[in-house]
């Protein structure tokens, strides 16, 4: 299987979470979609450790460790960002009685 | 077409299909089951890559924790289908134009990328294996993992902070 593959598929799901982002006004749905945007990432991460294990293996037998240990930090600085942004989504439900991302612009005033 | 082919066509068909339906359904609870969906189609790529770690680590922490999570806050919200805000007609074909023409820009960059005929490595290589991975975990990168746990303990802190009724 070429790399190639998997670059598509990475660029096809980042690009449907950023239409999602665009297109939707649910704070928790841009969140979820923030979310599909980090696994294309994880994805395409772990596909390029395993292209750069296939070259170098010979000369190491541990090539292309980096990418899953930064796919592994990556999942891990999800989990803390989640728990903090649904907390913030939480505390604005409770300040206006909706998730309307389009309620937040009385930040302005 | 060897069965990892037919495998990894299924499982991008299955990836997209359920990414797109994501964005799509107007039901927020749909929402997060498709993006269950969508979850459980990355892991079994990285299976296929025997990435098994990573693969058990998405299904546990993504699909069993997080999500889990969202599904509390908008049962908790009380949010359906009619409380869904909806977007003006024009902005949303906008966003879905911008996202498309992201796609097309990156697809085309490339296409004319020296990497892109590399091979990956299917079904074989120990790298992704959890005793490869914990013992450069724990020797090499023991700094950032510690530095991690502050990252925890700092976000566990501010989620009850935010979250705290009152203040």
């Amino acid at each position: 299987m070429n790399i190639e593959y998997y670059i598509v598929l990475s660029i096809a799901l980042f690009c449907i979470g950023i239409a999602g982002v665009l297109t939707r006004r649910n704070a928790i749905i841009i969140f979820m979609c923030i979310e599909l945007m980090l696994n294309a990432v994880n994805l395409l991460l772990v596909a390029f450790s395993k292209m750069h294990h296939l070259k170098g293996v010979a000369a190491n037998p541990n090539a292309g460790i980096e990418g899953q240990l930064f796919v592994f930090f990556i999942m891990v600085v999800a989990a803390a960002e989640v728990s903090v942004g649904l907390a913030i989504i939480v505390m604005m439900y409770r300040n206006t009685h909706s998730v309307d991302v389009n309620f937040l612009n009385r930040l302005k005033h | 077409m060897s069965i990892s082919e037919i495998l990894f066509y299924f499982l991008s068909v299955m990836a997209l299909g359920s990414a797109l339906m994501v964005i799509i359904s107007r039901n927020p609870v749909h929402s997060v089951l498709w993006l269950i969906v969508t979850f459980f189609a990355i892991s079994g790529h990285y299976i296929m890559m025997n990435a098994q770690f990573l693969g058990i680590v998405n299904l546990i922490v993504y699909a069993g924790a997080i999500m889990v999570l969202f599904l509390f806050v908008i049962m908790l919200m009380n949010l359906n289908a009619e409380t869904e805000p909806k977007k003006n007609k024009w902005l949303r074909m906008a966003g879905i134009v911008a996202g498309g023409c992201l796609l097309l820009v990156l697809v085309a960059a490339l296409k004319d990328a020296e990497v892109r005929t590399s091979a990956v490595q299917l079904v074989d290589g120990d790298i992704g294996l959890i005793k490869q991975l914990g013992s450069v975990l724990f020797t090499d990168y023991v700094v950032p993992f510690e530095i991690s746990s502050v990252l925890f303990l700092s976000a566990m802190v501010g989620a009850v902070v935010i979250g705290k009724k009152g203040d």
